[in-house]
């Protein structure tokens, strides 16, 4: 029996139907009770906090994409090809490699919250991503162009977004609701917080949200005809940055209600306890000069976690590496926190950039970073911009009492969304 | 709390935007229907206009007419869903990265391949800061999309929302499609349709949203008749008091008239049924409607519909 319904009857036009009561309760924190993630830097969360402590970047020369720039442009490759992806998921090979990469990623992090009896619950899985299963999809078309009645229709089963989060859930056994997101670079962290939401109207009791995206042909030829390709490592939040690097990974945060956490062994030490959403509406691709969307969605979340700026202890930058990102960014930055700024780092200096997966996988980092008191390091920071007056980490360091770690993740059609992740108070 | 559908608007292949009575059967070509489209320039400025893909153009015509017909310039958030996403743009770009070898290509269409593009450009145009998201999540898109506004408005995040479902068919999807057997029994279809979403009542509403339900893969017609009768429950709304079922046969003692004639199959049809409750309740012909979809027999999600006063 699969059928599972997720309805708005509580919500609206039933007797007893209200508004939620403003303040607390629409912005009452929600609990983080797992972690999982999978990029460059490792196949989990152990593998991911061990290069950072090592610096050790996941940017290499292409290996596992079929791609004319081989040689010519690092990224950030999960180091397995899709065989032994498909092994390490349990699942046949034909697969899209995003599905993969989610599947994995989504396991950890339902495994590491360990929640007893799950399926009591109203689970969710609310999982982003930008292009599906294109890294099959244009395999497929290659065939397709030649002839409508060639290429293999397995290579584009999962080639809708929505394909992807759905083949994921049904190997998680999730089946009460599923929702896929698609916003740029901020996907993912909109996966998160609608989760969020779906917890707070109790529609749900636990929701796996984050997001996943495969390096594809598509993308970095796109991104390349952008010229915002470093062809070097990437150098964020430098006063020499040349462009980003693309990378690929899953990161997956398990959010639980109140009384979900109850049942927990051991009480989450993490809470997501604010998030907001703004846009830009300046530019399809380009920011604006004063960070006009990310200044807003910072300023949002701050104001519904109820926080100040120097509330913040450690800011997990969207960091790119491109000229127009970073100065977007620092400016809104600067706006907001002058004259006191809090540590910051962008872990895109090792992951690359993830794009739909971002958001997810930085979500993981900050998590991991408020339980074990961690700032990451930037990795190749130099020369500082000569337009900001604050410069980023530069070492790993330990044993830091991080109260809020602040998330960003800005994206393509100026979607902004930033996340604040908070030490529980017991 | 009440949620009202201030407006309403839609390009599809059967009726113009702002055309008043209700729509005629469509003709298809083969089993394939098209959008009637509008002249856009009365909508958009043609600069903006000319760099447009026609999924874009429906998109940002069918959200403007309906702050049009609304008579508010700015809505509070804005929320679009779309299973399939801008594939014209998304086709042409892989089409020549294909054909070029990876050499030498433009970025305009893989700048307005992403799935947000059209929720990011109807925030350009109005210059809307507010809340933005974009849902891709096959035959429930569009009703992941009417779900945020419900939470946005019952949050007090918004008192507007501006939420909409819209896919296009391109001659590749069809082709592709056909061959998962997706038309054999329906006619291939597109469009786009927007609503705006209100906390308040206002003077002209077309009706208000009494609740709405997804659900995933029943395993059998009985599975999913008892699901629909469990909404219903919930909703403490007697079958008998629904006029009219627009979608598939699910109560066969309420009259049930099918849509998908009119639009054709696609994962947001949902949005074109929506519209065309809301505007036979404006009209008066029905006090309450229930649409109901099941798209290829995974996704089932209901609407309820009832006069706005």
């Amino acid at each position: 029996m699969r059928i599972t319904s997720a309805t708005t009857a509580s919500l609206i036009s039933t007797p007893g139907a209200a508004p939620m009561p403003a303040g607390r309760a629409a912005n009452a924190p929600v609990a983080i009770a797992g972690t999982g993630v999978i990029s460059a830097i490792g196949r989990n969360v152990t593998e991911c906090l061990g290069s950072f402590e090592k610096g050790a970047a996941g940017m290499d020369t292409i290996t596992y994409l079929g791609t004319v720039h081989r040689g010519q442009l690092p990224v950030a490759e999960v180091k397995a090809d899709n065989e032994t992806l498909a092994r390490w998921a349990g699942v046949e090979t034909s697969v899209s490699r995003t599905a993969l990469l989610s599947l994995i990623a989504a396991r950890e992090a339902l495994e590491r919250a360990a929640i007893p009896h799950r399926v009591r619950w109203r689970t969710g899985f609310i999982s982003a991503n930008t292009v599906g299963g294109m890294d099959r999809t244009e395999n497929f078309y290659a065939s397709f162009l030649d002839n409508p009645r060639y290429g293999r229709l397995r290579d584009v089963v999962l080639h809708e977004c929505g394909s992807v989060t759905e083949w994921v859930a049904d190997r998680l056994g999730i089946t009460h609701f599923h929702s896929t997101i698609s916003t740029a670079c901020s996907s993912s962290a909109n996966a998160i917080s609608f989760g969020a939401r779906m917890i707070r109207n109790g529609l749900l009791d636990i929701v796996v949200a984050g997001g996943t995206d495969a390096l594809t042909r598509f993308t970095l030829n796109g991104f390349n005809s952008l010229m915002i390709l470093d062809s070097r490592f990437c150098k964020p939040f430098d006063n020499d940055r040349l462009g980003l690097n693309l990378g690929e990974g899953a990161g997956y945060v398990v959010l639980v209600s109140d009384a979900v956490a109850a049942t927990l062994s051991s009480p989450p030490g993490c809470v997501l306890s604010g998030f907001a959403n703004a846009n830009d509406a300046y530019h399809q691709t380009a920011s604006s000069p004063d960070g006009r969307g990310s200044w807003l969605a910072m300023k949002g979340a701050l104001q519904r976690a109820g926080l100040e700026p120097a509330d913040i202890s450690y800011i997990n930058l969207h960091g790119t590496g491109t000229q127009n990102n970073d100065l977007a960014e620092g400016t809104a930055i600067r706006r907001l926190f002058d004259p006191v700024y809090p540590a910051m780092s962008s872990t895109k200096s090792f992951t690359g950039h993830t794009l739909g997966a971002s958001g997810g996988i930085e979500a993981v980092f900050s998590v991991l970073a408020v339980l074990n008191g961690l700032i990451y390091p930037n990795l190749r920071f130099e020369t500082p911009m000569t337009e900001l007056p604050f410069t980023p980490t530069t070492e790993f360091l330990k044993g830091q009492p991080l109260r809020n770690v602040l998330s960003n993740s800005f994206g393509f059609g100026g979607n902004c969304t930033s996340l604040i992740f908070s030490k529980q108070s017991r | 709390m009440n949620i009202y559908i201030r407006s309403a608007a839609c390009i599809a292949p059967t009726t113009n935007i702002g055309a008043a009575d209700l729509p005629p059967l469509a003709k298809p070509a083969g089993n394939r229907l098209a959008c009637i489209e509008p002249n856009y320039e009365e909508l958009i400025d043609a600069k903006t206009l000319r760099r447009m893909s026609r999924i874009i153009r429906m998109g940002v015509a069918a959200a403007k007419s309906c702050l049009v017909e609304a008579g508010l310039p700015m809505p509070d958030a804005i929320v679009t869903g779309t299973g399939y996403g801008c594939v014209e743009d998304t086709v042409v770009f892989l089409r020549n990265m294909i054909t070029r070898k990876e050499e030498a290509l433009q970025p305009a269409t893989f700048i307005q391949s992403t799935h947000n593009t059209v929720g990011a450009q109807i925030a350009l145009i109005l210059q809307c800061t507010g809340y933005n998201n974009t849902f891709v999540h096959r035959g429930f898109s569009f009703e992941n999309a009417v779900l945020d506004a419900i939470l946005l408005l019952r949050e007090g995040e918004a008192t507007t929302v501006l939420a909409g479902g819209l896919d296009e068919l391109t001659d590749a999807n069809y082709a592709i499609l056909s061959r998962f057997g997706l038309y054999r029994h329906a006619l291939a279809g597109e469009g786009a349709a927007f609503f705006l979403f209100a906390n308040e009542p206002g003077p002209g509403d077309f009706a208000k949203l009494e609740g709405m339900t997804t659900f995933y893969r029943p395993e059998t017609p009985e599975d999913a008749r008892r699901e629909m009768q469990g909404f219903l429950k919930d909703m403490a709304v007697d079958p008998g008091s629904i006029d009219l079922v627009i979608g598939e046969e699910i109560f066969p003692e309420i009259p049930t008239q099918p849509y998908k004639t009119q639009c054709g199959e696609y994962p947001t049809s949902t949005a074109y049924a929506l519209w065309l409750a809301s505007r036979l309740i404006k009209a008066g012909v029905h006090r309450r409607i229930l649409v109901y979809n099941d798209y290829l027999g995974v996704h089932h999600a209901a609407f309820l519909l009832a006069a706005a006063s």
